[in-house]
């Protein structure tokens, strides 16, 4: 166990004594920089959007995350442990997205944010510092240019327009379901449910040309068609 | 997505629909008898309810009334499992999905009449039978061992209890004591198993006793994912492990369990815990429904069926099917290929084409994650194989720990496949 002061708060009680009390000037954390911050929000940005033209995509949009009731925010589907924690009075401060960010599945064991987590404290401050520039408040987010989507070198347009059979993407999900949990939580191994089918389409493709890094799932992609890749994103976009 | 009450409520209208459908024989629901309810099984008898919303009658016969995963034993004995962690319920099966979960054993089959008897004496009728039984081991492969001696020399290679006496007889070694393994000859359950148990044992020994010693008999040439635990061995436990391979006399072995002696090429060694894994076969009830030939049930390759019974599918490690290894994956992903079939002829529901794939990760140390996997397509004669991986000797730290992390989802993800 690493030696730190806020370890997995997991318990409604802790949560809620951090919430309640904002706690001391925070003179021993690190200082936060934006610009490293930014670097580190690539790898964030395979899921989750943040600034102008943000919306939700693989995870939620985070403009406008600090201060905001976890889970609350309308039209994306949370993971039932960040809703219950949410309902409990989750808020996101720095005091929390710090201690969710340092191991999220000890935060909230069922997320579907399948992040290991980042170990350093100074790397999360920096994370945050980048994070808070997107939520002095709901109006004021800065004009920034749209995160950039993870796409897939001349991935023909109607391959996105294919219309997937749900039907044939439920039996081939049976192939998924062995590792990844239909119901989407995530322990080790990332959820799959509930993605925009663009999201999901263009990930099994990165697979497929061997972009994405990962031997078992560019196996799996490798012989997946494109009608099949289709219907898997039809089937799993609707998974509840 | 479990079925609820509501489903099954709302079941009678897919129930005559699919007493219309051509296919379907006789009166009332189609019947399917799953015997055993482990990885094929229990995942056979949940997708077969669940997609089929009831419309199929579903009976699962599984003597354990907690299923212990043999897969996560060894992590169990190297200390990164709890043992309780390994067992898992089937009463989701009964409550949430509907399935008649019967808690005794199978004894007879009679493929004529379409019935399973079980120990009790009642009989299933079955439409499609799905045979699941995993291994039983070859009486006399190791001479001297019997199924009696596994108390003295646990197998260790079915879930449960074994694993549980092998830790403790390995806790129990004195300082600087011999743990001996007898590998088995090929095919049997988990290719890398044997080796990934030598790791967890090693894991174990280095912080309890670490002047111990260990010792593989193996028969073997070769063996799973040798070049990864070979380096793994050398780097985390030098000068622990030594590994007798056939040309040494490894495939020449007795034993004494109640002088707890192995004898290699009639060299008498003295062992303070012995590990006998045999050599292996289909699970008995394959036999007794006949079913096999030699020690394995032949099926053909689109839909795991009986090459001797259409209305049989074995699954798993009992079925002999081409490439793919004998593991509980390979179980699960052959168990959703044969639901998906039987559901078609008894309900007339959509086929697809048949898709299976394997992987099968091992701890070597701590945070020392491998992997090998593969996936596969019936052809004519066999499921083949149609593409492979397999971790690289060299990886560094960062990519060993995340494929242990994922071998902790993939436990987690078909434990929730098989159990609802």
């Amino acid at each position: 166990m690493r030696g730190k002061r806020r370890v997995a708060i997991a318990g409604a009680a802790a949560l809620a004594a951090a919430i309640a009390a904002p706690g001391p000037a925070r003179a021993a954390d690190p200082v936060g920089d934006v610009d490293r911050g930014a670097e580190i929000w690539q790898e964030c940005s395979a899921c989750h959007q943040i600034g102008a033209e943000a919306t939700d995509w693989v995870g939620p949009h985070l403009n406008g995350l600090f201060g905001r009731r976890a889970a609350a925010h309308d039209g994306y589907a949370y993971s039932d442990g960040l809703a219950r924690m949410g309902a409990d009075g989750l808020v996101w401060s720095f005091e929390t997205l710090d201690a969710y960010i340092e191991n999220p599945l000890a935060f909230a064991s069922d997320t579907r944010m399948a992040y290991p987590g980042l170990e350093d404290p100074q790397k999360r401050a920096d994370l945050l510092a980048f994070l808070r520039t997107y939520s002095a408040s709901p109006q004021d987010i800065p004009e920034a240019p749209r995160t950039a989507n993870p796409t897939v070198p001349g991935l023909d347009p109607e391959i996105l327009a294919i219309e997937g059979d749900a039907e044939y993407g439920a039996y081939l999900s049976s192939e998924c379901t062995t590792c990844h949990q239909a119901d989407g939580s995530a322990q080790g191994i990332p959820s799959i449910t509930q993605w925009p089918e663009d999201a999901f389409v263009i990930a099994m493709h990165a697979y497929k040309r061997k972009l994405r890094p990962h031997p078992v799932m560019q196996m799996i992609a490798g012989r997946l068609n494109d009608e099949e890749i289709a219907a898997l994103a039809a089937y799993f976009a609707t998974l509840e | 997505m479990p079925l609820n009450r509501r489903h099954f409520i709302g079941a009678s209208a897919a129930v005559s629909a699919s007493l219309a459908a051509p296919r379907v024989l006789g009166q009332g629901r189609p019947r399917v008898v799953v015997i055993g309810g482990g990885s094929g099984g229990a995942t056979a008898a949940r997708y077969i309810a669940k997609d089929s919303d009831g419309a199929i009658d579903v009976t699962l016969i599984e003597p354990q009334r907690t299923y212990y995963t043999c897969y996560f034993s060894n992590l169990y004995i190297g200390g990164f499992q709890d043992y309780d962690d390994l067992g898992h319920s089937y009463a989701r099966l009964a409550s949430d999905y509907g399935i008649n979960v019967v808690h005794d054993t199978a004894v007879g089959v009679d493929r004529d009449a379409k019935t399973v008897t079980i120990a009790s004496g009642e009989t299933f009728p079955y439409d499609k039978l799905v045979l699941s039984p995993g291994i039983d081991f070859v009486d006399g492969a190791v001479p001297g061992w019997s199924l009696a001696d596994q108390d003295a020399m646990p197998h260790a290679y079915k879930g449960g209890t074994q694993a549980a006496l092998l830790k403790a007889q390995i806790e129990a070694m004195p300082e600087g004591g011999l743990y001996a393994m007898v590998a088995p000859p090929n095919p049997y359950r988990c290719p890398p198993g044997p080796y990934e148990r030598i790791s967890m044992v090693a894991h174990l020994l280095t912080q309890a006793n670490p002047t111990a010693k260990i010792l593989i008999v193996d028969p073997k040439e070769n063996f799973s994912k040798q070049a990864l635990f070979e380096e793994g061995w050398q780097k985390h436990y030098s000068g622990m492990i030594s590994r007798i391979g056939p040309d040494f006399g490894g495939d020449i072995v007795e034993v004494n369990p109640a002088e707890m002696t192995v004898s290699i090429d009639g060299v008498v060694e003295t062992v303070d815990a012995c590990n006998v894994i045999p050599a292996q076969k289909a699970g008995h009830i394959a036999e007794i429904a006949g079913v096999t030939d030699g020690r394995w049930a032949p099926v053909e390759p689109t839909a795991m069926r009986s090459t001797m019974d259409e209305n049989v599918h074995v699954l798993g490690d009992a079925s002999q099917q081409g490439d793919m290894p004998k593991s509980g994956f390979s179980a699960n992903s052959q168990a959703k290929v044969a639901a998906m079939a039987i559901r078609g002829e008894l309900t007339g529901s959509r086929v697809f084409p048949a898709k299976y794939s394997n992987t099968c990760w091992s701890l070597i140390a701590a945070d020392d994650g491998v992997k090998v996997g593969a996936n596969y397509e019936p052809t004519d004669e066999k499921i083949a194989s149609t593409g492979s991986f397999i971790s690289q000797t060299g990886e560094d730290a960062a990519l060993r720990k995340q494929t242990y992390e994922e071998s902790l989802g993939w436990y987690a993800g078909i434990t929730a496949d098989m159990f609802g």
